[in-house]
């Protein structure tokens, strides 16, 4: 068996069962920690399919980044809180879980109809290394390149405004019950 | 002889669908958006692996931008859900039933 269908079949099913396992999770942090799992293995794909760039840029980006501010999120608003698993839609259940299995029959279905299992292993002409990959993105691509910049900064600005809290406006008896209290303080502190 | 492209897009598959299960089932909403950032990653590696079936590096500069935006995408999201949160005290996505805030 060579190497690379190793690779694909010991991280393959880990990908499929951390993504099984995120989605029976009830406590969030062990959703997000299988999905850290989920997304090493997809890293692992990319190496396979002779994209080292995206490789780097899966983990840094995503095992890395996002991650971290998803967990960040779940610790701010409490680990410890649990999902109310009743079910307030009838039959919902049911038929979300035979949607999915609708999916993935169907996305089956497609790839046997498209380009059919076991052909289709065309001899690695390309590798996406962050050289041959930088090429394309600032000559062809240039314009979206830096558009996709404006766009971090819009949604760094607008999550800065939709987090914050309202500042409270300190009245004026407020401001004078402080004064006097810091006053009396300094007295009580002074022999 | 190296592993078929078919054998990633059946992965690829599988993790959409999986992905599509958590949108549906789930009611917390931060593990409904982990569910569409596992979907994201999905279509990201179908893209990826079209890349390599045609010899094409667009394909890869395509993941590369979504990466992108879905990075954009999480932090307004998260925002989203953490002003919720301080107006209702809660993360199940049934509480927010109204558009009025």
């Amino acid at each position: 068996m060579p190497l690379d269908n190793v690779v694909f079949w010991v991280f393959g099913p880990v990908a499929v069962a951390s993504a099984v396992g995120m989605l029976f999770m009830r406590n969030a942090v062990h959703a997000a920690l299988f999905l850290i799992v989920n997304f090493m293995c997809l890293a692992v794909m990319y190496l396979l399919l002779d994209a080292p760039f995206l490789f780097a840029v899966q983990i840094i980006v995503y095992a890395g980044a996002i991650m971290v501010l998803f967990l960040f999120v779940i610790m701010l608003l409490g680990v410890d809180r649990h999902e109310d698993l009743r079910e307030r839609l009838r039959g919902q259940r049911i038929m979300g879980l035979a949607l999915a299995a609708g999916a993935a029959l169907e996305i089956g279905l497609a790839v046997r109809a498209g380009i059919g299992f076991g052909r289709h292993v065309p001899p690695s002409t390309l590798s996406g290394t962050a050289e041959t990959l930088a090429k394309p993105l600032f000559t062809t691509y240039f314009f979206p390149f830096e558009v996709t910049s404006i766009l971090l900064i819009v949604a760094a600005i607008a999550a800065m405004v939709l987090a914050q809290r309202k500042a409270r406006a300190v009245t004026e008896a407020e401001a004078r019950a402080l004064n006097a209290e810091r006053a009396t303080g300094a007295q009580e502190m002074a022999p | 002889m190296r592993t078929p492209i078919a054998f990633f897009l059946v992965l690829s598959g599988i993790l959409f669908s999986v992905g599509t299960a958590g949108v549906l089932l789930r009611r917390n909403a931060l593990v409904i958006f982990m569910s569409v950032e596992l979907q994201l990653n999905a279509v990201n590696l179908a893209l990826v692996a079209f890349a390599r079936m045609h010899g094409d590096l667009r394909g890869q500069v395509l993941a590369f931008f979504s990466m992108i935006v879905a990075a954009a995408e999480v932090v307004v999201g998260l925002a989203i859900i953490v002003s919720v949160y301080r107006r209702r005290l809660s993360v199940d996505v049934d509480d927010a039933s109204e558009l009025r805030g």
